[in-house]
């Protein structure tokens, strides 16, 4: 008896100081979205559980092979106890109501993510590889996800190419985007502040570095970025390069085509226009106009050496006013 | 050298190569009749690669010998019934009917792949210790990732072949498997099976992980098809092996040992052999739609032709959620095995521990769509998924439980034995698994943990307290028997505690990023997330392990020559392989045994578990 008091003691001491400790870790990053709230609640339940099972396993396992671990000269076996059915019951039923508990308040939070308010605001998601792209319901395209605070939106997204997923840890919410349907996210941010979305399933060689800006701002910021973004769109739309820099965002061709000289998958657009080109055949050709348009058009006609990666290239399905805007664009990128 | 030259090993691989080339060269053949394009970035065209590596591995199955005895029996030629094994290694690199000889041969297969799937960790590990590329490409880390899971999955599943080929006959008294020659050819698919999936390697990799999801693994270079065929042919040997051990168990134990006599590993090696045999097709099904839809276009998982990439999740998960189980009921059955002859104690609730095991193996059939909470499937079906889920803690908590009552009051003797602190090691382990394993069943909190590092260090944490540890305490409890000698227990102790404690602090700070951001499978993280000091703490984690795994080999050769001789019953055990000397003779027992008594009475005196039968006297004595 004696030694069950002190192992329960023991177990209770420990199971407290593990909670402590993880909780004093701050085991998640911040809560950022209304629907962080439960995840949080359920995740710290889980936490209490699993301090206590840790110390109910480990205290009498530890306890029992020092206290009673064979003593000097004693050359006989331990006592002979082969089983005992109702403690065999106990741990079976006593962890059946504690998992149907948690599966109904599973499912239980999960009704709570999905409270939809009408109202919502709805986004455009596009992801292809490897690049994340946002059109607003004022009918703009940008690189970046801006969301007001304390008001929810809903995510319209879909894939052009394989399978990706939107994750931002702070809005503690994940969902894939696929090919050919369209998935829903919707969050409401209660936080103002940068974060990032990062592509969380495989999705190829650049997979890492697939994410995007997401600002959580005031309705005031909100509504000033977003007339700034319809008055500069309202611009570029009155010439062929500026267009052609609208269109690199919206198809995400800035995901492989950097515009600084930086190398990604593709080659940089900076300089390219103009320039001596050494294709994987060692041959060489001008940038001009009639190689730009074939390789939009057709981008294995002609790789360029250095690039002949695992992942060609997708055929865009463009009109030929549209490609002659992006190398419009592409030209003036010195 | 020249052993090596003459063995089925040797022969088998010439075949394949030789059999690669001329598959690859027919369909060339046909490819310029038919005025297609006969070339491609990788010599051969891909229908060219696949057919050749398929024609490849049966090559190797004719070409090592293994057919060989029922191409005779088609003929209506007769085989020796007892097949003669040399004395010498070379044993081990032929092909060998005696299923302690083929345990043993999936034992170092297995150890094999474990450092060859280790040194791909190793290597981007090292990359990951900072953030930035370092020295490897991004598709050779996608590669290296993708192959690190899958290596280590084909050399778990022969780990657990190994074992059970073993120690299976012996435990139930058999004088060998239901089907040797089976047994053999199933051995043999391993090998080719490895080669497909290296050679993936040289032809491009792939950037999938083990999961190869479509679409992206539809766009995957020509080194995905030879990951869908490896798997296949490793899986032919699973499902052939699980056959075996099940037949062997219904038909050939000793007299008297009835279900609840049978030792506790032989309950796990079936429970496991169930799913293997029933579930590892959905896997290979999957795949080949995959190889299907790259080889002739056909739009299973394609939306554009009215396909469904979700749909091959769930055929991929339903396998591939049950193979977790596959790897560690034998590692959990080792457990509850050894932890009654090191605290001299029964198995504490025999009949509970023997019936989890077989509802954990029913219960993981219905559990597959919790992979897939984010996939974008169905959203309501996720609430029963949950329930399912969760539902498998009860079963795994009887044995945690179980386990605490049989160590109570247990008389363990120190120093503890290495076989002993690797069955602690891995009960502790796996309970991290285990306990990180409620958060993502829950719907709303694995909405956050999907696809992060958090899941990372949680099935790793599984694996290795379900199958890593156990597998090493079952070789380091087993190697007397096979060999007559022990393993060194310094070095043993030495291997034990450079590697738990690492590798315990390696998961932990997985899951510790993981929740903070840290994605899994990506080749590169951001700076400003500020986890550089905890990944360079994980890379030394992981160098201490690769150095403990060292020490164990050196042991374990030298051991094999110059170990402490161990010819008797050094464990003290009542189970019946420890009851005759060691190493084991070809034929095991020479005298059949009956079963007398329950198999962990330890500590109730005069009470035995086997009875050998009376040496027959014939004529001479």
């Amino acid at each position: 008896m004696r030694h069950f008091v002190i192992v329960g003691v023991l177990v209770i001491l420990v199971a407290a100081l593990t909670y402590v400790g993880l909780n004093y870790m701050h085991l998640m990053p911040a809560e950022a979205s209304a629907q962080s709230i439960p995840v949080d609640w359920l995740w710290n339940l889980d936490i209490d559980v699993i301090s206590f099972l840790l110390a109910l396993i480990i205290v009498p396992i530890a306890y029992s092979l020092v206290v009673f671990r064979r003593k000097k000269g004693d050359a006989t076996d331990a006592e002979h106890i082969e089983g005992n059915t109702s403690l065999e019951i106990t741990w079976t039923i006593i962890p059946l109501i504690v998992v149907l508990v948690f599966a109904y308040l599973g499912a239980y939070t999960l009704g709570e993510i999905n409270v939809v308010d009408p109202s919502a605001n709805e986004i455009q998601v596009k992801a292809i590889q490897w690049a994340w792209s946002f059109t607003y319901p004022e009918g703009f395209t940008s690189k970046e996800l801006h969301l007001p605070v304390n008001k929810q939106v809903v995510l319209k997204m879909e894939s052009g190419d394989v399978i990706h997923s939107f994750w931002v840890p702070e809005f503690r919410i994940k969902q894939d985007v696929l090919p050919g349907r369209v998935t829903d996210y919707r969050i409401t941010p209660i936080l103002i502040g940068n974060y990032m979305v990062r592509c969380a399933e495989l999705c190829g060689a650049s997979h890492s570095y697939m994410t995007a800006p997401v600002i959580v701002s005031s309705q005031a910021d909100y509504d000033a970025w977003i007339a700034a973004q319809k008055a500069s769109v309202a611009s570029a739309g009155q010439t062929p390069e500026g267009r052609g820099g609208q269109l690199a965002t919206s198809l995400g061709c800035r995901g492989c085509h950097t515009i600084d000289g930086s190398k990604l998958i593709g080659p940089s657009w900076q300089g390219l226009y103009g320039s001596q080109v050494t294709l994987s055949d060692g041959t060489t050709v001008t940038a001009n106009d009639a190689y730009l348009i074939e390789s939009i058009s057709n981008p294995s006609a002609k790789i360029v050496k250095g690039f002949e990666t695992a992942a060609p290239m997708p055929k865009f399905d463009l009109t030929d006013v549209q490609i002659q805007d992006l190398v419009a664009y592409i030209a003036t990128l010195k | 050298m020249k052993k090596f030259f003459s063995s089925a090993l040797w022969h088998g691989l010439l075949w394949q190569a030789i059999g690669w080339a001329l598959g690859a060269s027919f369909v060339t053949l046909i490819r310029v009749l038919m005025g297609l394009k006969p070339f491609a970035t990788f010599g051969f065209t891909e229908p060219a690669w696949v057919f050749g590596g398929l024609v490849g591995a049966l090559s190797f199955l004719g070409g090592s010998g293994v057919l060989t005895d029922w191409f005779k029996w088609a003929k209506g030629e007769e085989t020796h019934e007892n097949h003669q094994d040399p004395d010498g290694w070379e044993k081990f690199i032929n092909i060998s009917l005696d299923h302690k000889v083929i345990g043993i041969q999936y034992t170092m297969a297995a150890l094999l792949l474990l450092v060859v799937g280790g040194i791909f960790s190793l290597i981007f590990r090292t990359e990951l210790a900072s953030h930035g590329l370092q020295f490897l490409s991004l598709q050779w880390y996608n590669t290296l990732m993708s192959l690190h899971g899958i290596v280590m999955i084909i050399g778990i599943l022969l780990g657990i072949s190994g074992v059970i080929n073993y120690i299976v006959p012996l435990l139930i008294g058999a004088h060998d498997m239901a089907f040797p020659r089976l047994n053999a050819f199933s051995y043999w698919l391993a090998p080719p099976a490895a080669i497909l999936l290296l050679s993936s390697m040289a032809l491009g990799g792939f950037d999938t992980g083990w999961t190869g999801y479509p679409p992206l693994s539809v766009r995957a270079p020509v080194g995905m098809q030879m990951f869908f065929l490896g798997v296949i042919v490793a899986g032919w040997s699973s499902v052939l092996s699980a056959l075996n051990v099940i037949a062997t168990v219904l038909r050939m134990r000793a007299k008297g040992m009835t279900a609840f006599r049978l030792p506790i590993f032989v309950w796990a090696a079936i429970a496991t052999s169930i799913i293997a045999l029933t579930a590892t097709q959905e896997i290979g099904l999957s795949f080949q739609l995959v190889m299907f839809q790259r080889l002739f276009g056909m739009g299973f998982f394609d939306p554009a032709k009215g396909g469904d990439p979700i749909l091959f999740q769930h055929l991929f998960w339903f396998y591939s959620h049950p193979a977790v189980y596959v790897f560690i009921l034998p590692g959990l059955g080792i457990i509850s095995e050894l932890l009654p002859v090191f605290v001299r104690k029964p198995l504490f609730g025999y009949r509970w521990i023997a019936m989890s095991s077989l509802g954990i193996a029913l219960v993981g059939f219905l559990v597959w769509a919790h992979h897939m909470y984010t996939s974008g499937m169905n959203e309501y079906l996720r609430v029963p998924f949950m329930y399912s889920t969760l539902l498998v803690a009860v079963p795994t908590g009887v044995k945690f439980f179980s386990w605490v009552a049989t160590i109570w009051r247990g008389k363990v003797t120190g120093p503890y034995p290495t076989a002993f602190l690797f069955v602690l090691g891995g009960i502790v382990v796996f309970l991290m698994g285990g306990l990180s394993g409620p958060p993502n069943a829950t719907v709303a909190t694995d909405l956050h943990l999907q696809d992060t590092y958090w899941i990372v260090g949680h099935f790793h944490d599984t694996l290795f307290g379900g199958y890593v540890l156990p597998f090493f305490a079952a070789i380091y409890f087993w190697f007397p028997k096979a060999t007559g000698r022990r393993m060194n227990e310094a070095l043993g102790r030495l291997h034990f505690w450079l590697m738990t404690p690492s590798f315990i602090v390696l998961t932990l700070l997985m899951m510790r990023i993981g929740l903070l951001g840290m994605r899994r499978r990506i080749a590169d993280y951001d700076p400003s997330l500020g986890f550089d000091p905890y990944h360079l703490v994980m890379t030394i984690a992981a160098f201490i392990i690769a150095l403990s795994v060292l020490i164990f080999f050196i042991n374990f050769f030298r051991s094999i020559t110059k170990g402490e001789p161990a010819t008797g019953n050094v464990w003290n055990s009542r189970s019946p392989e420890w009851q005759v000397p060691s190493p084991m003779p070809a034929h095991n027992y020479e005298q059949p045994f009956e079963v007398v008594g329950e198999p962990y009475d330890y500590g109730l005196a005069d009470s035995v578990y086997v009875k050998f039968a009376e040496k027959k006297t014939g004529g001479r004595n």
